[in-house]
């Protein structure tokens, strides 16, 4: 059989680290536009992107939040990168235990980049918007996918319904959605 | 709720090691703003006219702007206000980056530190929970490498951190106060040492809230953008390599020497292929799309970060070329000195030397190259060794500490202050005006609204006029389209353009606007992002305050008469008002002093400058005038004649 084909958005930002000034203008508008009512409130501590940057070692890494990890990790390695140092944190995504960053101040809970998430969609997100020196790139493109064959979603069906009588069809839910806004 | 300020501020006195959050008055702002403003109300409030700069009841304030923390963009300028032993009156200093947004972020709006502490101290605030740290570890260590080993020590990359170098411990008066790469001069760091605070570090996580946010957002956003796309703002001395202004026009050595015909093809290609090998990048401030900082890293020498004429300051005064600025700017950051007025202070030594005031044995091993000199200088400077302890309190109390004839060296300082290296022909009123009068120590934080020069044809004068959306007045189009000499012009336009100038840096250093999007950079081309125009809409939208162009204005005739009354009873009076007296070749002091009495009058000042009753009124200073009465200093008004 053939596999049918269809499409789905890939949204992706391309960062540029050499071109970044450290402004955090893009921390300052994303906390801006999840604050409640929108706009009303600034605290680049809720922002999910976080602009690490250092002086004296001319880092400047814009990183955007992504999942929260119960324990911190052990490694402290070091990168070189064309004759500038940058400790593995620099680039770690995660909300962890180890450090107060993505964690949301009021609430501890961890924070997360959602694109932006916006009905009616956003053009493109905030972060990338106020980026004036293009080190946020925003992407979208449509990406062909393989749907998969009837035979495996057969496969698919009958696991989902052997997982549902053990654990409870909200539990199985509830973990599908979970893993899908992970992905 | 308050909106935009956060209505508490950090009340430090390191003598008995308190803090205190204190809440602010609510009406506070809405007559003094913020920043400078309201500082200058504190100072007036707490600290008596007879005050030693060096007592521990002079008053140290760091102060966030009005708008700091909001979503405007370029507003990061934190304020520091004391009083100088170098002018013995109102130190104002800037410094750009990330500072004061971090610390109302933290919930404060100023930190107001009196008394001294018994040995270094730092302190260190983490929103609600500040304290006064020992800060031994760190006597000596560089200003940017303190910060670093305190983002180190505290387990947080994400302080920021103001500190003073070896000047500051050692109480040197052009010792800064440095942040990353930003600094604070003119008389700052020499109080911070007094107090014994070797830094300050910040981390904030709370909310700035704003009064109408949508409003203020889409706002910000279109002046984020005009200012990404502009080359109306920011500091275009970044990237113009062609620096032939400062070179063929500035004066050289101890601002003595113009050297017209300096700049060449081949000397600004070999600059440009020495900056571009050795820079990293170019680095903004908070919240700002432009990137006016040239981060340099010369091998072997620590990274630094400059602006504008900063790069030329020393190689200037030494004779030299670029490269010594790169050698040396990097040592001189760390040390933390003003590289406006430290090159001048040694010039000024070396000058000496040559005309036998100072001998050989002043100078113990110093060697014979410029370049080695102006390196052992400041060595001795910042260490206040020998000849250094003389030098360290500036060009002016040296020479009169020197004596035998030092003082005739003296020749271009105005209030006791280091002025730009500027030495010209025909005098130009206005800014004969401005240096003579301004109190911000620095031209380049007096000037900058009215462009410097007149345009040459007329269709070019229109041009410019139709386009200019900065005029708080239409009278200023007048003005322009019918100047066509540099130093011919009204009286009368005269006084408004420096008003105007004025005023602009006033409102930007209560609000925290850079310069280089608003006060400073109107002057070249006209076309900057914040004005007179929409200020008073940023400040009504982000603090919920009613506030229009009359009201703004009356802000800055408001706390800039209370500056003046600030300084005059500390004693600044009409004799003090001189520029240099060789800033200009040609003087005429009868038109200079006619023209001084007319500004005066039109600020509401009387004949010695000092504010009267009736002007102090109108603005709401009314305690002010009572004041000035009863020390003696205005005549008691006689009843009936108001
Ligand atoms: S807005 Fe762009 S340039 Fe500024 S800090 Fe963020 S990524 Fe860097
Ligand atoms: S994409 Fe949106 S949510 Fe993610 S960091 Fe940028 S502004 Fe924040
Ligand atoms: S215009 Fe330049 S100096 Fe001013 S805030 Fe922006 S980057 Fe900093």
């Amino acid at each position: 059989m053939n596999p049918e084909m269809n499409t789905k958005t890939v949204q992706e930002i391309l960062v540029d680290v050499d071109k970044c000034t450290g402004c955090r203008a893009c921390e300052m508008a994303c906390s801006a536009f999840h604050s409640n009512p929108k706009f009303s409130s600034i605290n680049p501590a809720k922002a999910r992107i976080r602009v690490v940057s250092n002086e004296l070692t001319d880092e400047y890494v814009p990183v955007f939040a992504g999942n929260h990890t119960k324990s911190g990790c052990d490694g402290r390695h070091v990168y070189t990168i064309d004759g500038r140092t940058y400790s593995e944190c620099s680039f770690c995504r995660a909300s962890c235990p180890t450090r107060d960053y993505f964690i949301e101040p009021d609430s501890h809970l961890p924070l997360k980049c959602d694109m932006c998430e916006s009905t009616p969609p956003l053009k493109q997100p905030w972060c990338v918007e106020v980026c004036g020196e293009g080190a946020l790139v925003y992407s979208k493109r449509e990406v062909k996918r393989e749907e998969p064959s009837a035979a495996a979603l057969g496969q698919i069906e009958s696991g989902l319904q052997a997982l549902m009588k053990q654990h409870g069809m909200e539990a199985v839910i509830a973990r599908l959605k979970q893993i899908g806004r992970e992905k | 709720m308050r909106y935009a300020e956060t209505g508490f501020n950090l009340e430090v006195d390191l003598t008995r090691g308190s803090c205190e959050r204190v809440a602010t008055q609510p009406d506070l702002a809405e007559h003094y703003l913020g920043g400078q403003g309201s500082a200058a109300k504190l100072l007036w409030d707490r600290v008596p006219a007879g005050t030693d700069p060096f007592s521990p009841d002079n008053l140290l304030i760091f102060s966030t702007g009005l708008l700091h923390g909001t979503p405007l963009p370029a507003c990061n300028r934190t304020v520091v206000n004391t009083f100088s032993p170098q002018t013995n009156l109102m130190s104002h200093s800037l410094f750009g980056g990330f500072f004061g947004p971090e610390l109302k972020y933290a919930g404060y709006d100023k930190i107001i530190i009196r008394g001294k502490a018994p040995d270094l101290v730092y302190l260190y605030i983490n929103n609600d929970k500040v304290e006064i740290r020992d800060a031994t570890h760190l006597r000596g260590k560089g200003s940017t490498e303190t910060g670093d080993l305190l983002k180190t020590e505290l387990k947080d990359q994400r302080v920021q951190v103001a500190a003073i170098g070896l000047a500051g411990e050692n109480r040197v008066f052009m010792a800064t106060i440095e942040h990353n790469h930003a600094s604070a001069s003119r008389g700052v760091g020499v109080i911070m040492g007094d107090k014994r605070l070797k830094a300050i570090a910040v981390r904030g996580t709370r909310a700035v809230n704003v009064a109408r946010p949508a409003e203020l957002f889409e706002m910000s956003q279109r002046i984020h953008q005009k200012m990404a796309g502009s080359s109306g703002c920011g500091d275009w001395m970044a990237v113009d390599e062609d620096d032939s202004f400062h070179h063929n026009h500035f004066a050289w050595g101890n601002a003595r020497t113009r050297r017209p015909g300096y700049w060449n093809k081949e000397l600004q290609d070999r600059w440009t292929k020495l900056k571009y090998d050795n820079m990293d990048r170019q680095t903004g401030c908070y919240n700002c799309p432009k990137k006016c900082r040239n981060v340099i890293k010369m091998p072997g020498g620590p990274r630094f970060g400059y602006k504008c004429f900063g790069k030329d300051t020393y190689h200037m005064a030494a004779f030299l070329e670029l490269d010594f600025s790169y050698e040396i700017l990097g040592v001189a950051q760390e040390y933390g000195v003003d590289s406006y007025s430290t090159p001048q202070v040694i010039a000024f030594a070396l000058e000496l030397l040559e005309a036998g005031i100072l001998t050989d044995k002043d100078f113990p091993g110093m060697p014979a190259d410029a370049r080695g000199r102006f390196f052992y200088l400041l060595e001795k400077i910042v260490r206040r060794e020998g000849i250094g302890d003389i030098l360290a309190d500036s060009v002016s109390h040296a020479a009169r500490r020197i004596g035998n004839g030092a003082e005739a060296f003296d020749h271009n300082t105005t209030k006791k202050f280091e002025q730009l290296p500027i030495k010209l022909g025909k005098l130009n009123p206005a800014y004969f005006l401005m240096i003579a009068t301004g109190e911000k120590m620095s031209i380049t934080q007096i000037e900058g609204s009215f462009p410097q020069d007149p345009l040459p044809t007329e269709e070019q004068r229109q041009e410019f006029v139709n386009k200019w959306e900065a005029v708080p007045n239409e009278k200023f189009k007048q003005y322009f389209l019918n100047w066509k000499k540099r130093s011919d012009i009204s009286d009368e336009a005269t006084c408004d353009i420096v008003d105007w100038n004025e005023a602009m840096h006033y409102i930007d250093d209560s609000l925290g606007f850079c310069g280089f999007v608003s006060s400073f950079r109107g002057q070249f081309g006209g076309d900057v992002p914040y004005h007179m125009n929409n200020i008073p809409e940023a400040i009504a939208l982000a603090t919920g305050m009613e506030m229009d162009k009359p009201k703004l204005w009356k802000n800055f005739q408001r706390i800039r008469t209370l500056v003046r009354a600030v300084n005059v009873r500390r004693g600044l009076r009409r004799k003090d008002e001189r520029p240099p007296e060789d800033h200009w070749a040609v003087r005429d002091e009868k038109y200079e002093q006619e023209l001084l009495s007319k500004y005066y009058a039109f600020k509401g000042w009387n004949s010695d400058g000092i504010p009267t009753r009736q002007t102090l009124e109108e603005l709401g200073l009314a305690y002010v005038a009572d004041d000035l009465e009863k020390s003696g200093i205005l005549e008691p008004a006689v009843e009936g004649s108001r």
